[in-house]
Protein backbone atom coordinates (compact mmCIF):
# COMPACT_ATOMS: atom_id res chain seq x y z
CA UNK A 1 0.00 0.00 0.00
CA UNK A 2 1.43 3.37 -0.92
CA UNK A 3 2.14 6.09 1.54
CA UNK A 4 -0.55 8.45 0.23
CA UNK A 5 -3.27 5.92 0.95
CA UNK A 6 -1.97 5.23 4.43
CA UNK A 7 -1.93 8.94 5.12
CA UNK A 8 -5.51 9.31 3.93
CA UNK A 9 -6.62 6.45 6.16
CA UNK A 10 -4.82 7.86 9.19
CA UNK A 11 -5.94 11.46 8.57
CA UNK A 12 -9.55 10.56 7.96
CA UNK A 13 -9.83 8.24 10.95
CA UNK A 14 -10.24 11.05 13.47
CA UNK A 15 -12.23 13.14 11.05
CA UNK A 16 -14.75 10.31 10.79
CA UNK A 17 -14.63 9.20 14.40
CA UNK A 18 -15.28 12.70 15.73
CA UNK A 19 -18.77 13.09 14.18
CA UNK A 20 -19.32 9.49 15.25
CA UNK A 21 -18.84 10.53 18.86
CA UNK A 22 -20.55 13.90 18.62
CA UNK A 23 -23.40 13.14 16.22
CA UNK A 24 -24.01 9.44 15.56
CA UNK A 25 -23.90 8.37 19.20
CA UNK A 26 -25.98 11.25 20.62
CA UNK A 27 -28.48 10.83 17.78
CA UNK A 28 -28.76 7.12 18.56
CA UNK A 29 -28.94 7.58 22.31
CA UNK A 30 -31.55 10.36 22.32
CA UNK A 31 -33.68 8.68 19.66
CA UNK A 32 -33.59 5.36 21.44
CA UNK A 33 -34.48 6.84 24.80
CA UNK A 34 -37.49 8.62 23.30
CA UNK A 35 -38.36 5.46 21.36
CA UNK A 36 -38.41 3.49 24.60
CA UNK A 37 -40.83 5.93 26.20
CA UNK A 38 -43.06 5.84 23.12
CA UNK A 39 -42.82 2.04 23.04
CA UNK A 40 -43.77 1.54 26.69
CA UNK A 41 -46.74 3.91 26.44
CA UNK A 42 -47.89 2.38 23.15
CA UNK A 43 -47.54 -1.16 24.50
CA UNK A 44 -49.28 -0.30 27.78
CA UNK A 45 -52.40 1.20 26.21
CA UNK A 46 -52.75 -1.92 24.10
CA UNK A 47 -52.04 -4.24 27.01
CA UNK A 48 -54.52 -2.46 29.25
CA UNK A 49 -57.01 -2.30 26.40
CA UNK A 50 -57.75 1.41 26.73
CA UNK A 51 -60.46 1.77 24.11
CA UNK A 52 -59.71 4.67 21.78
CA UNK A 53 -56.00 4.90 22.60
CA UNK A 54 -55.57 1.27 21.67
CA UNK A 55 -56.83 1.94 18.18
CA UNK A 56 -54.59 4.97 17.82
CA UNK A 57 -51.64 2.84 18.91
CA UNK A 58 -52.45 0.12 16.36
CA UNK A 59 -52.79 2.76 13.63
CA UNK A 60 -49.45 4.33 14.56
CA UNK A 61 -47.63 0.97 14.49
CA UNK A 62 -49.32 0.07 11.21
CA UNK A 63 -48.31 3.26 9.40
CA UNK A 64 -44.77 3.48 10.72
CA UNK A 65 -43.91 -0.15 10.16
CA UNK A 66 -45.42 -0.02 6.71
CA UNK A 67 -43.32 2.84 5.35
CA UNK A 68 -39.54 3.09 4.79
CA UNK A 69 -37.62 5.13 7.30
CA UNK A 70 -35.90 6.97 4.44
CA UNK A 71 -39.29 8.10 3.16
CA UNK A 72 -40.22 9.22 6.67
CA UNK A 73 -37.01 11.26 6.87
CA UNK A 74 -37.79 12.95 3.55
CA UNK A 75 -41.38 13.67 4.50
CA UNK A 76 -40.34 15.38 7.73
CA UNK A 77 -37.29 17.25 6.46
CA UNK A 78 -38.18 18.10 2.85
CA UNK A 79 -41.95 17.71 2.98
CA UNK A 80 -43.10 19.42 6.14
CA UNK A 81 -41.62 22.84 5.23
CA UNK A 82 -44.30 22.96 2.52
CA UNK A 83 -46.83 22.86 5.35
CA UNK A 84 -44.94 25.60 7.11
CA UNK A 85 -43.14 23.34 9.56
CA UNK A 86 -39.38 23.81 9.42
CA UNK A 87 -37.26 21.48 11.53
CA UNK A 88 -33.48 21.53 11.71
CA UNK A 89 -31.68 18.41 10.46
CA UNK A 90 -30.67 16.95 13.81
CA UNK A 91 -34.04 17.34 15.58
CA UNK A 92 -35.77 16.09 12.45
CA UNK A 93 -33.62 12.96 12.53
CA UNK A 94 -34.31 12.47 16.25
CA UNK A 95 -38.02 12.85 15.60
CA UNK A 96 -38.12 10.33 12.78
CA UNK A 97 -35.86 7.75 14.40
CA UNK A 98 -37.62 7.83 17.76
CA UNK A 99 -41.07 7.56 16.18
CA UNK A 100 -39.88 4.83 13.85
CA UNK A 101 -38.03 2.82 16.46
CA UNK A 102 -40.85 3.36 18.96
CA UNK A 103 -43.27 1.50 16.71
CA UNK A 104 -41.03 -1.53 16.42
CA UNK A 105 -40.00 -1.52 20.08
CA UNK A 106 -43.63 -1.23 21.20
CA UNK A 107 -44.32 -4.62 19.66
CA UNK A 108 -41.37 -6.07 21.55
CA UNK A 109 -42.56 -4.57 24.82
CA UNK A 110 -46.15 -5.66 24.18
CA UNK A 111 -45.07 -9.25 23.60
CA UNK A 112 -42.97 -9.14 26.78
CA UNK A 113 -45.89 -7.75 28.80
CA UNK A 114 -48.13 -10.51 27.53
CA UNK A 115 -45.56 -13.14 28.50
CA UNK A 116 -45.84 -12.28 32.20
CA UNK A 117 -48.12 -14.82 33.91
CA UNK A 118 -51.54 -13.51 34.91
CA UNK A 119 -50.87 -14.70 38.45
CA UNK A 120 -48.37 -11.87 38.98
CA UNK A 121 -51.15 -9.38 38.41
CA UNK A 122 -53.61 -11.28 40.62
CA UNK A 123 -51.09 -11.59 43.44
CA UNK A 124 -50.56 -7.84 43.20
CA UNK A 125 -54.28 -7.17 43.51
CA UNK A 126 -54.52 -9.51 46.48
CA UNK A 127 -51.71 -7.59 48.18
CA UNK A 128 -53.78 -4.44 47.80
CA UNK A 129 -51.80 -2.86 44.98
CA UNK A 130 -53.53 -0.79 42.30
CA UNK A 131 -53.28 -1.55 38.59
CA UNK A 132 -50.67 1.12 37.96
CA UNK A 133 -48.65 0.09 41.02
CA UNK A 134 -48.61 -3.51 39.82
CA UNK A 135 -47.58 -2.45 36.32
CA UNK A 136 -44.81 -0.20 37.53
CA UNK A 137 -43.38 -2.38 40.28
CA UNK A 138 -44.10 -5.96 39.23
CA UNK A 139 -45.08 -6.47 35.60
CA UNK A 140 -43.01 -3.86 33.74
CA UNK A 141 -39.70 -4.71 35.44
CA UNK A 142 -40.18 -8.36 34.56
CA UNK A 143 -41.29 -7.53 31.04
CA UNK A 144 -38.34 -5.23 30.46
CA UNK A 145 -36.02 -8.06 31.47
CA UNK A 146 -37.64 -10.26 28.85
CA UNK A 147 -37.57 -7.47 26.28
CA UNK A 148 -33.95 -6.57 26.96
CA UNK A 149 -32.22 -8.78 24.35
CA UNK A 150 -34.52 -7.85 21.45
CA UNK A 151 -34.38 -4.18 22.48
CA UNK A 152 -30.58 -4.34 22.48
CA UNK A 153 -30.89 -5.70 18.98
CA UNK A 154 -33.00 -2.69 18.01
CA UNK A 155 -30.47 -0.32 19.54
CA UNK A 156 -27.68 -1.81 17.43
CA UNK A 157 -29.92 -1.61 14.38
CA UNK A 158 -30.70 2.03 15.11
CA UNK A 159 -27.04 2.95 15.49
CA UNK A 160 -26.40 1.81 11.93
CA UNK A 161 -29.66 3.26 10.65
CA UNK A 162 -28.59 6.75 11.69
CA UNK A 163 -26.33 6.75 8.61
CA UNK A 164 -29.52 7.47 6.66
CA UNK A 165 -29.60 10.88 8.32
CA UNK A 166 -26.86 11.87 5.86
CA UNK A 167 -29.71 12.20 3.37
CA UNK A 168 -31.21 15.07 5.32
CA UNK A 169 -27.89 16.89 5.77
CA UNK A 170 -27.04 15.69 9.25
CA UNK A 171 -23.24 15.67 9.35
CA UNK A 172 -22.85 12.31 10.97
CA UNK A 173 -20.12 9.75 10.28
CA UNK A 174 -21.31 8.61 6.91
CA UNK A 175 -21.89 12.11 5.54
CA UNK A 176 -18.38 13.12 6.62
CA UNK A 177 -16.94 10.03 4.94
CA UNK A 178 -18.74 10.87 1.71
CA UNK A 179 -17.22 14.34 1.77
CA UNK A 180 -13.71 12.95 2.26
CA UNK A 181 -14.27 10.51 -0.59
CA UNK A 182 -15.35 13.35 -2.83
CA UNK A 183 -12.08 15.10 -2.08
CA UNK A 184 -9.68 12.14 -2.23
CA UNK A 185 -11.35 9.73 -4.68
CA UNK A 186 -10.65 6.73 -2.44
CA UNK A 187 -14.10 5.19 -1.95
CA UNK A 188 -12.97 1.65 -1.25
CA UNK A 189 -10.72 2.21 1.77
CA UNK A 190 -12.76 5.07 3.20
CA UNK A 191 -16.12 3.29 3.10
CA UNK A 192 -14.46 0.21 4.60
CA UNK A 193 -12.99 2.48 7.24
CA UNK A 194 -16.32 3.97 8.25
CA UNK A 195 -17.81 0.47 8.22
CA UNK A 196 -15.07 -0.59 10.59
CA UNK A 197 -15.90 2.25 13.00
CA UNK A 198 -19.58 1.23 12.96
CA UNK A 199 -18.43 -2.30 13.70
CA UNK A 200 -16.41 -1.13 16.70
CA UNK A 201 -19.40 0.84 18.06
CA UNK A 202 -21.67 -2.17 17.68
CA UNK A 203 -19.13 -4.48 19.30
CA UNK A 204 -19.02 -2.21 22.33
CA UNK A 205 -22.82 -2.23 22.50
CA UNK A 206 -22.89 -6.02 22.29
CA UNK A 207 -20.42 -6.27 25.16
CA UNK A 208 -22.47 -3.80 27.20
CA UNK A 209 -25.57 -5.85 26.51
CA UNK A 210 -23.91 -8.97 27.85
CA UNK A 211 -22.76 -7.21 31.02
CA UNK A 212 -26.22 -5.74 31.64
CA UNK A 213 -27.90 -9.08 31.06
CA UNK A 214 -25.71 -10.70 33.64
CA UNK A 215 -26.59 -7.94 36.11
CA UNK A 216 -30.29 -8.35 35.40
CA UNK A 217 -30.12 -12.10 35.70
CA UNK A 218 -30.11 -12.25 39.49
CA UNK A 219 -33.70 -13.36 39.84
CA UNK A 220 -33.97 -15.55 36.78
CA UNK A 221 -31.10 -17.92 37.17
CA UNK A 222 -31.49 -21.16 39.04
CA UNK A 223 -34.92 -22.58 38.45
CA UNK A 224 -34.22 -26.07 39.62
CA UNK A 225 -31.62 -26.84 42.23
CA UNK A 226 -32.13 -30.57 41.78
CA UNK A 227 -31.35 -30.38 38.07
CA UNK A 228 -28.35 -28.29 38.97
CA UNK A 229 -27.04 -30.96 41.26
CA UNK A 230 -27.56 -33.57 38.58
CA UNK A 231 -25.35 -31.61 36.22
CA UNK A 232 -23.00 -31.57 39.17
CA UNK A 233 -19.43 -30.62 38.37
CA UNK A 234 -20.21 -29.17 34.97
CA UNK A 235 -21.57 -25.94 36.34
CA UNK A 236 -19.74 -24.87 39.41
CA UNK A 237 -21.80 -22.26 41.14
CA UNK A 238 -21.01 -20.38 44.27
CA UNK A 239 -23.40 -21.16 47.07
CA UNK A 240 -26.18 -18.60 47.22
CA UNK A 241 -24.78 -16.56 44.31
CA UNK A 242 -27.61 -17.38 41.97
CA UNK A 243 -26.14 -15.04 39.39
CA UNK A 244 -22.50 -14.13 39.40
CA UNK A 245 -20.30 -16.77 37.97
CA UNK B 1 -67.65 -12.71 60.01
CA UNK B 2 -67.96 -13.69 56.36
CA UNK B 3 -71.05 -14.97 54.70
CA UNK B 4 -71.74 -15.46 51.02
CA UNK B 5 -75.10 -16.35 49.58
CA UNK B 6 -76.30 -17.75 46.33
CA UNK B 7 -73.20 -17.16 44.22
CA UNK B 8 -73.72 -17.95 40.55
CA UNK B 9 -71.04 -17.89 37.93
CA UNK B 10 -70.90 -19.03 34.33
CA UNK B 11 -68.04 -19.26 31.89
CA UNK B 12 -69.67 -19.00 28.49
CA UNK B 13 -72.55 -21.43 28.45
CA UNK B 14 -71.19 -23.54 31.29
CA UNK B 15 -72.53 -22.71 34.71
CA UNK B 16 -69.75 -23.42 37.20
CA UNK B 17 -71.45 -22.16 40.34
CA UNK B 18 -75.18 -22.76 40.65
CA UNK B 19 -76.01 -20.87 43.79
CA UNK B 20 -73.39 -21.48 46.45
CA UNK B 21 -73.33 -20.13 49.96
CA UNK B 22 -71.20 -20.55 53.04
CA UNK B 23 -70.54 -18.96 56.41
CA UNK B 24 -67.25 -18.40 58.18
CA UNK B 25 -67.11 -17.29 61.80
CA UNK B 26 -64.11 -15.67 63.39
CA UNK B 27 -61.51 -18.32 64.25
CA UNK B 28 -63.03 -20.89 61.91
CA UNK B 29 -60.92 -23.01 59.62
CA UNK B 30 -63.29 -23.93 56.84
CA UNK B 31 -62.22 -26.59 54.36
CA UNK B 32 -63.89 -26.67 50.97
CA UNK B 33 -63.72 -30.21 49.62
CA UNK B 34 -64.99 -31.78 46.46
CA UNK B 35 -63.95 -33.49 43.24
CA UNK B 36 -62.13 -31.62 40.49
CA UNK B 37 -64.37 -29.36 38.48
CA UNK B 38 -66.87 -28.93 41.28
CA UNK B 39 -66.28 -25.16 41.36
CA UNK B 40 -64.26 -24.87 44.58
CA UNK B 41 -61.55 -22.68 43.16
CA UNK B 42 -63.99 -20.53 41.22
CA UNK B 43 -65.95 -19.97 44.41
CA UNK B 44 -62.85 -18.79 46.25
CA UNK B 45 -61.85 -16.54 43.35
CA UNK B 46 -65.33 -15.01 43.28
CA UNK B 47 -65.11 -14.36 47.01
CA UNK B 48 -61.88 -12.42 46.52
CA UNK B 49 -63.13 -10.73 43.30
CA UNK B 50 -60.53 -12.35 41.06
CA UNK B 51 -63.59 -13.49 39.13
CA UNK B 52 -66.73 -11.44 38.88
CA UNK B 53 -69.72 -13.43 40.08
CA UNK B 54 -72.88 -13.19 37.99
CA UNK B 55 -75.05 -13.14 41.09
CA UNK B 56 -74.60 -13.36 44.83
CA UNK B 57 -74.31 -11.45 48.05
CA UNK B 58 -71.47 -11.09 50.50
CA UNK B 59 -71.73 -10.06 54.11
CA UNK B 60 -68.35 -9.10 55.51
CA UNK B 61 -68.12 -7.79 59.08
CA UNK B 62 -71.83 -7.02 59.00
CA UNK B 63 -71.66 -5.04 55.76
CA UNK B 64 -73.60 -6.33 52.78
CA UNK B 65 -72.20 -6.24 49.24
CA UNK B 66 -73.71 -7.28 45.92
CA UNK B 67 -71.07 -9.50 44.28
CA UNK B 68 -72.18 -8.77 40.75
CA UNK B 69 -71.75 -5.01 41.03
CA UNK B 70 -68.91 -4.29 43.41
CA UNK B 71 -67.32 -0.86 43.25
CA UNK B 72 -63.57 -0.67 42.82
CA UNK B 73 -63.36 1.13 46.12
CA UNK B 74 -65.15 -1.62 48.01
CA UNK B 75 -63.03 -4.30 46.38
CA UNK B 76 -59.87 -2.47 47.39
CA UNK B 77 -61.19 -1.98 50.93
CA UNK B 78 -62.16 -5.62 51.38
CA UNK B 79 -58.91 -6.88 49.91
CA UNK B 80 -57.06 -5.00 52.62
CA UNK B 81 -58.80 -7.13 55.21
CA UNK B 82 -58.12 -10.38 53.41
CA UNK B 83 -55.21 -12.30 51.95
CA UNK B 84 -54.96 -14.95 49.26
CA UNK B 85 -52.56 -17.87 48.92
CA UNK B 86 -52.44 -19.28 45.39
CA UNK B 87 -51.99 -22.82 44.21
CA UNK B 88 -48.87 -21.88 42.23
CA UNK B 89 -47.59 -19.38 44.84
CA UNK B 90 -47.49 -16.38 42.45
CA UNK B 91 -44.61 -14.76 44.25
CA UNK B 92 -43.37 -11.59 42.57
CA UNK B 93 -40.48 -13.02 40.61
CA UNK B 94 -38.48 -9.79 40.54
CA UNK B 95 -38.59 -9.40 44.33
CA UNK B 96 -36.78 -11.21 47.11
CA UNK B 97 -38.65 -13.19 49.74
CA UNK B 98 -38.60 -10.22 52.10
CA UNK B 99 -39.63 -7.75 49.39
CA UNK B 100 -42.50 -10.06 48.46
CA UNK B 101 -43.76 -9.88 52.02
CA UNK B 102 -43.26 -6.13 52.47
CA UNK B 103 -44.56 -5.00 49.06
CA UNK B 104 -48.18 -4.82 50.17
CA UNK B 105 -47.21 -3.08 53.41
CA UNK B 106 -45.01 -0.41 51.87
CA UNK B 107 -46.88 0.27 48.64
CA UNK B 108 -50.51 -0.42 49.46
CA UNK B 109 -50.54 0.44 53.16
CA UNK B 110 -47.89 3.17 53.09
CA UNK B 111 -45.94 1.73 55.99
CA UNK B 112 -42.38 2.89 56.58
CA UNK B 113 -39.73 0.62 55.11
CA UNK B 114 -38.14 -0.10 58.48
CA UNK B 115 -41.37 -1.11 60.12
CA UNK B 116 -42.40 -3.17 57.08
CA UNK B 117 -39.06 -4.98 57.08
CA UNK B 118 -39.46 -5.77 60.75
CA UNK B 119 -42.93 -7.21 60.21
CA UNK B 120 -41.73 -8.99 57.09
CA UNK B 121 -38.86 -10.66 58.91
CA UNK B 122 -41.16 -11.76 61.71
CA UNK B 123 -43.57 -13.26 59.19
CA UNK B 124 -40.77 -15.12 57.42
CA UNK B 125 -39.41 -16.33 60.77
CA UNK B 126 -42.82 -17.68 61.58
CA UNK B 127 -42.93 -19.85 58.47
CA UNK B 128 -39.39 -21.06 59.15
CA UNK B 129 -37.53 -19.05 56.53
CA UNK B 130 -35.36 -16.83 58.70
CA UNK B 131 -32.34 -17.77 56.56
CA UNK B 132 -33.95 -16.93 53.22
CA UNK B 133 -34.85 -13.22 53.45
CA UNK B 134 -32.84 -12.17 50.42
CA UNK B 135 -33.49 -15.12 48.13
CA UNK B 136 -35.40 -14.68 44.91
CA UNK B 137 -38.33 -17.04 44.27
CA UNK B 138 -36.33 -18.83 41.57
CA UNK B 139 -33.77 -19.74 44.23
CA UNK B 140 -36.35 -21.35 46.52
CA UNK B 141 -38.03 -24.74 46.43
CA UNK B 142 -41.77 -24.98 45.86
CA UNK B 143 -42.45 -25.56 49.54
CA UNK B 144 -40.31 -22.58 50.49
CA UNK B 145 -42.04 -20.40 47.91
CA UNK B 146 -45.43 -21.36 49.25
CA UNK B 147 -44.27 -20.54 52.77
CA UNK B 148 -43.12 -17.12 51.57
CA UNK B 149 -46.59 -16.70 50.08
CA UNK B 150 -48.12 -17.56 53.44
CA UNK B 151 -45.80 -15.08 55.14
CA UNK B 152 -46.90 -12.48 52.59
CA UNK B 153 -50.50 -13.21 53.54
CA UNK B 154 -49.76 -13.05 57.26
CA UNK B 155 -47.83 -9.80 57.13
CA UNK B 156 -50.91 -7.66 56.59
CA UNK B 157 -52.62 -9.30 59.58
CA UNK B 158 -55.78 -10.05 57.58
CA UNK B 159 -59.11 -10.95 59.12
CA UNK B 160 -59.30 -14.01 56.90
CA UNK B 161 -56.85 -15.87 54.68
CA UNK B 162 -58.07 -17.67 51.58
CA UNK B 163 -56.05 -20.69 50.45
CA UNK B 164 -56.54 -22.08 46.97
CA UNK B 165 -55.22 -25.66 46.99
CA UNK B 166 -51.99 -24.52 48.61
CA UNK B 167 -50.26 -27.89 48.36
CA UNK B 168 -51.49 -29.14 45.00
CA UNK B 169 -48.45 -27.94 43.05
CA UNK B 170 -45.99 -29.47 45.51
CA UNK B 171 -44.15 -32.77 45.64
CA UNK B 172 -45.48 -35.04 48.41
CA UNK B 173 -42.37 -34.51 50.52
CA UNK B 174 -42.83 -30.75 50.36
CA UNK B 175 -46.53 -30.59 51.23
CA UNK B 176 -45.71 -31.46 54.84
CA UNK B 177 -43.79 -28.27 55.53
CA UNK B 178 -46.62 -26.13 54.17
CA UNK B 179 -49.31 -28.01 56.08
CA UNK B 180 -47.29 -27.68 59.29
CA UNK B 181 -47.30 -23.91 58.89
CA UNK B 182 -51.04 -23.92 58.22
CA UNK B 183 -51.65 -26.06 61.30
CA UNK B 184 -49.73 -23.54 63.34
CA UNK B 185 -51.88 -20.69 62.03
CA UNK B 186 -55.06 -22.62 62.78
CA UNK B 187 -53.87 -23.27 66.32
CA UNK B 188 -53.31 -19.52 66.75
CA UNK B 189 -56.92 -18.92 65.87
CA UNK B 190 -56.44 -17.49 62.35
CA UNK B 191 -59.61 -17.46 60.32
CA UNK B 192 -58.99 -19.49 57.19
CA UNK B 193 -60.98 -20.62 54.18
CA UNK B 194 -59.14 -23.44 52.49
CA UNK B 195 -59.84 -25.19 49.20
CA UNK B 196 -57.96 -28.44 49.55
CA UNK B 197 -57.51 -32.04 48.52
CA UNK B 198 -55.69 -32.87 51.75
CA UNK B 199 -58.34 -34.89 53.46
CA UNK B 200 -56.22 -35.41 56.55
CA UNK B 201 -55.60 -31.70 56.93
CA UNK B 202 -59.33 -31.10 56.61
CA UNK B 203 -60.10 -33.74 59.20
CA UNK B 204 -57.42 -32.75 61.72
CA UNK B 205 -57.40 -29.00 61.40
CA UNK B 206 -60.63 -27.65 60.00
CA UNK B 207 -63.55 -26.76 62.19
CA UNK B 208 -66.06 -26.82 59.35
CA UNK B 209 -66.27 -28.59 56.05
CA UNK B 210 -68.11 -27.58 52.91
CA UNK B 211 -68.46 -30.37 50.38
CA UNK B 212 -69.11 -29.23 46.82
CA UNK B 213 -70.07 -31.07 43.71
CA UNK B 214 -71.14 -29.83 40.30
CA UNK B 215 -71.40 -26.18 41.32
CA UNK B 216 -73.46 -26.76 44.46
CA UNK B 217 -72.84 -27.34 48.13
CA UNK B 218 -73.82 -30.91 48.80
CA UNK B 219 -73.11 -31.03 52.48
CA UNK B 220 -71.77 -28.55 55.01
CA UNK B 221 -71.24 -28.67 58.72
CA UNK B 222 -68.82 -29.16 61.55
CA UNK B 223 -65.91 -31.32 60.47
CA UNK B 224 -66.28 -33.79 63.35
CA UNK B 225 -69.78 -34.64 62.22
CA UNK B 226 -68.85 -34.54 58.54
CA UNK B 227 -66.05 -37.07 58.81
CA UNK B 228 -67.58 -39.30 61.48
CA UNK B 229 -70.99 -39.43 59.98
CA UNK B 230 -71.44 -37.99 56.49
CA UNK B 231 -75.08 -37.63 55.58
CA UNK B 232 -74.98 -37.86 51.83
CA UNK B 233 -74.13 -41.06 50.01
CA UNK B 234 -72.06 -39.03 47.49
CA UNK B 235 -69.96 -37.59 50.29
CA UNK B 236 -69.33 -41.02 51.70
CA UNK B 237 -68.20 -42.40 48.35
CA UNK B 238 -65.92 -39.37 47.84
CA UNK B 239 -64.28 -39.90 51.21
CA UNK B 240 -63.90 -43.61 50.52
CA UNK B 241 -62.15 -42.93 47.21
CA UNK B 242 -59.75 -40.54 48.87
CA UNK B 243 -59.01 -43.04 51.63
CA UNK B 244 -58.26 -45.71 49.05
CA UNK B 245 -56.01 -43.41 47.07
CA UNK B 246 -54.10 -42.52 50.19
CA UNK B 247 -53.74 -46.15 51.20
CA UNK B 248 -52.32 -46.97 47.79
CA UNK B 249 -49.77 -44.20 47.77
Amino acid sequence: MDERLLNIIADSFWKILLPGLTVTIPLTAVSFLLALIIAIVTAMVQFANVRVLRQIARFYVWVIRGTPVLVQLFVVFYGLPRAGIMINPFPAAVLVFSINEGAYASETVRAALESIPKGQMEAGYCCGLSYLQIMRRIVLPQAMRTAFPPLSNSLIGLLKETSLAANITVTEMFMVTQRIVARTYEPLVLYIEVGFIYLVFCTILTKLQRICERKLDTYEKVQDYAADRRIGGLWKRKERSGGQR
Amino acid sequence: MLEVRDIKKSFGTQQVLKGVGLTVEKGDVVAILGPSGSGKTTLLRCINFLEKADEGTMIFDGETFPLDRMTKKDIARLRRKTAFVFQNYNLFRNKTALQNVTEGLIVARRMSRDKANEIGRQALDKVGLSDRYDYYPSQLSGGQQQRVAIARALATDPEIIYFDEPTSALDPELTGEVLTVMRKLAAEGRTMLVVTHEIRFARDVSTKVVFMEDGRVLEAGSSDVFFANPKEERTRSFLRTLEQERAQS
